[in-house]
């Protein structure tokens, strides 16, 4: 589904990423952990197209399709969504109408009618009751005056929303207590298919007791530097990166 | 943005060149260039007024002739020359205009279907040369009709002088008087058209009223003058302006409001101001000099201006509150944008002399591209306007780092009991807000249209429904191609 070649990221002309590589298929969860610095974001933003990111060597495929060529709402239309380490404040626009400014965007792209008011509302209150958020909230403006928990958890609801084929979950579960954890994970789960493919970010192993990957790699200066199952994670856990040879704070 | 400036353009060409192009048997109405007494009073006679409103005319032009054109204002243009214009010309003939929507420029016509306008509005806008308005002209009739029922006077400021001339009389001047400003004598001296209301005692208008109704009746001209009056418990509300880009070739425009409110009565005034704002180079564009008054006489009356200010290269326009009565209430909303290389300085005056008199003012300014946006303000608190309550916002959004925003507030309390509030803030799009709208399939012109939206949202509340959606889409298509 999604297949990254080499991939050289460089941000204000300092390179973060020096040659990634990365398959995943469809049906596939696969975690990325590693240290601060390691270029855990800038993979996200590189695959999301976020300007700024100059990728200056490698390849992007998505279901066969070069992204690198498309802008970030094209991306989105293709079906990627991305999971906001830190989600944007947006004064004066409801939640309720920038996700149907962003349904229909996405139904454009691919060519398809706006979605009626009436299935729009009524898929709205059935995701929101899922993620147990309180329906007031898709009234007020995104992400305004939210704490930590609840970003993220609109940021779940957005996801459930839009439906992507590939979803890139950016450290969702940092700043998280454990009952808003337990339901971010519970979003992300939803999302799980034999026709869709997640890709977890994360410093900690926690999220990933309640998100069990298929495949875990570590990132650190740039490069994949180990992959293997869920196991991976629990050793980093018990172990820290420095067995793998990564200083932690090198960065 | 691109694309909008330069229909614009073409429909100016497309203007000017119907112009030399169609040979035209129009009766020659035109005045000769230039201002003098002999011109006041061939427009004068041209609109056959009576003899105390030239009087009034002749004393606004010489007063204005001794007048300085204001330099305060935070606006850089080169001074029109008065001698050059014409302020008197017989509204086109329709050999004149497009005889058809298909020779208008197509642009143009994209911009109207993105705002959504009806194809028979499209040839009102565009100046098509129709016989008959279809819908509007019944439309109009039963409008008429219903508001002669209730009793609203609803026409023509030229008719007014005619068949209401105790009404004028009373009130022409009585809130902008003929030499409050340089251009406002102007305008008193050589008003051609402009609307009058009159609201009857009690009477609550049971419809919207839109000079939109009169768009075919008498082209909106350069110096247009509306008076309302809203007699004892009356209400009305106004809509002035259209949100489609309108065809106008010319560059000056000094417009003349005046409200007069009476006791217990309310009139919400809003506008959509969407003049050609010139090309991306700030070449061209029309110049809006306006004075917007109300005065609120009776007790517990109310005025609330709204205004989506989006077009014009040079916008210098503060619509003002003389709160006399007791417990009157001001209200100013405002959104000013200010695109490419356009400049607005616009605010408001809020004048406490009542007692227990409340002002409110929510000013957005918007400014991308090379733009400069100003919001002045004055909140004046007399000595005898004792419980006095006054309230502002103001905000301004940036984008782009090589436009400004400035914010000059005027703040003047003679009496202790005041309650005066100031906020400002100034915010720019974030990249981050636009990667996080993108990311979510919004393109760059939508999502600035969102965040600006959003941005704006106290203001656009205000505008009343037929309004508020066109000029939703309206605030998009001002910044497109600004950012990105």
């Amino acid at each position: 589904m999604l297949e990254i070649k080499n991939l050289h990221v460089e941000v204000d002309g300092q390179k973060i990423l020096k040659g990634l590589n990365l398959k995943i298929n469809a049906g596939e969860v696969h975690a990325i952990m590693g240290p601060n610095g390691a270029g855990k974001s800038t993979l996200s933003y590189a695959i999301c197209g976020k300007e700024g990111y100059e990728i200056t060597e490698g390849s992007i495929f998505f279901k066969g399709k070069n992204i690198l060529e498309l802008e970030a709402n094209e991306r989105a239309g293709e079906g990627i969504f991305l999971g906001f380490q830190y989600p944007v404040e947006i004064p004066g626009v409801s939640n309720m109408n920038f996700l149907k400014a962003a349904i229909n965007s996405i139904r454009k792209y691919r060519g398809e009618d706006e979605m009626a008011a009436v299935d729009f509302l009524k898929l709205i209150r059935a995701k929101a009751a899922e993620l147990e958020m309180d329906p007031e909230m898709l009234k007020r403006a995104v992400n305004v005056g939210f704490s930590g928990g609840e970003k993220k958890r609109n940021e779940m609801v957005q996801m459930a929303m839009l439906d992507p084929i590939f979803s890139v979950l950016d450290e969702t579960d940092s700043g998280l207590d454990i009952d808003a954890l337990r339901i971010v994970a519970d979003g992300i789960n939803k999302m799980r298919s034999p026709e869709k493919a997640i890709l977890v970010i994360t410093h900690y192993q926690r999220l990933l007791d309640y998100v069990v990957p298929d495949f875990v790699h570590v990132l650190s200066n740039g490069k994949i530097v180990k992959s293997g199952d869920k196991e991976l994670a629990h050793q980093l856990e018990k172990e820290g990166y420095a067995v793998l040879g990564i200083d932690e704070n090198a960065a | 943005m691109v694309s909008t400036q330069e229909t614009r353009q073409t429909v100016e060409k497309v203007g000017s060149d119907y112009k030399y192009g169609f040979i035209t048997d129009i009766e020659m109405v035109k005045a000769p260039k230039g201002l003098n007494e002999d011109v006041i009073r061939f427009i004068s006679a041209k609109k056959q007024e009576p003899e105390w409103l030239l009087d009034w005319r002749l004393k606004a032009y010489r007063k204005w002739i001794k007048m300085e054109e204001p330099e305060w204002a935070l606006l850089k243009y080169k001074k029109p020359d008065f001698q050059e214009i014409y302020y008197y010309a017989a509204p086109k003939s329709a050999d004149d205009r497009p005889k058809s929507l298909d020779e208008v420029d197509p642009e143009l016509l994209r911009t109207y279907e993105k705002l959504g306008i009806s194809l028979q509005e499209q040839e009102v806008l565009a100046g098509v040369a129709v016989d008959v308005v279809f819908d509007s002209v019944s439309v109009a009739t039963t409008f008429r009709k219903t508001l002669k029922e209730k009793g609203v006077i609803f026409c023509s400021i030229s008719e007014a002088a005619r068949d209401y001339p105790d009404l004028m009389r009373k009130y022409l001047g009585s809130v902008v008087p003929a030499a409050d400003n340089f251009y406002a004598a102007l305008n008193s001296a050589v008003f051609t058209d402009g609307t009058f209301v009159y609201i009857p005692k009690g009477v609550r208008c049971p419809m919207e009223l839109s000079t939109y109704f009169r768009i075919n009746e008498a082209n909106t001209g350069q110096f247009e003058r509306t008076l309302i009056i809203a007699d004892d418990e009356s209400y009305v509300s106004y809509l002035e302006g259209c949100t489609a880009p309108m065809r106008d070739e010319n560059q000056l425009h000094a417009a003349v409001v005046e409200i007069i409110v009476l006791e217990e009565a309310e009139v919400k005034y809003s506008t959509v101001q969407n003049w050609y704002p010139g090309d991306k180079d700030g070449k061209g564009g029309i110049y809006n000099f306006v004075t917007k008054r109300a005065a609120c006489r009776g007790t517990n009356s109310k005025v609330s201006w709204t205004q989506v200010e989006t077009g014009s290269a040079i916008t210098w326009k503060y619509p003002s509150c003389i709160l006399q009565g007791d417990g009157s209430i001001g209200e100013f909303y405002s959104v000013a944008i200010t695109n490419n290389f356009q400049q607005a300085d616009t605010g408001t005056k809020m004048i406490h002399i009542g007692k227990n008199t409340s002002s409110t003012i929510i000013s957005k300014g918007i400014s991308a591209g090379k733009a400069q946006n100003t919001y002045r303000g004055l909140v004046r608190v007399l000595p005898n306007a004792e419980n006095t309550r006054n309230f502002t916002q103001c905000d301004s959004l940036l984008i782009g780092d090589e436009c400004g925003a400035h914010t000059v507030p005027y703040i003047e309390t003679k009496n202790p009991t005041a309650q005066v509030e100031h906020e400002a803030t100034t915010s720019k799009i974030s990249e981050e807000q636009l990667f996080y709208c993108l990311q979510r399939g919004l393109d760059v012109e939508e999502s600035v249209s969102l965040i600006v939206n959003g941005f704006c949202k106290e203001v656009m509340q205000q505008l009343p429904m037929e309004f508020a959606v066109e000029a939703q889409k309206l605030l998009g298509i001002s910044l497109e191609g600004s950012v990105g």
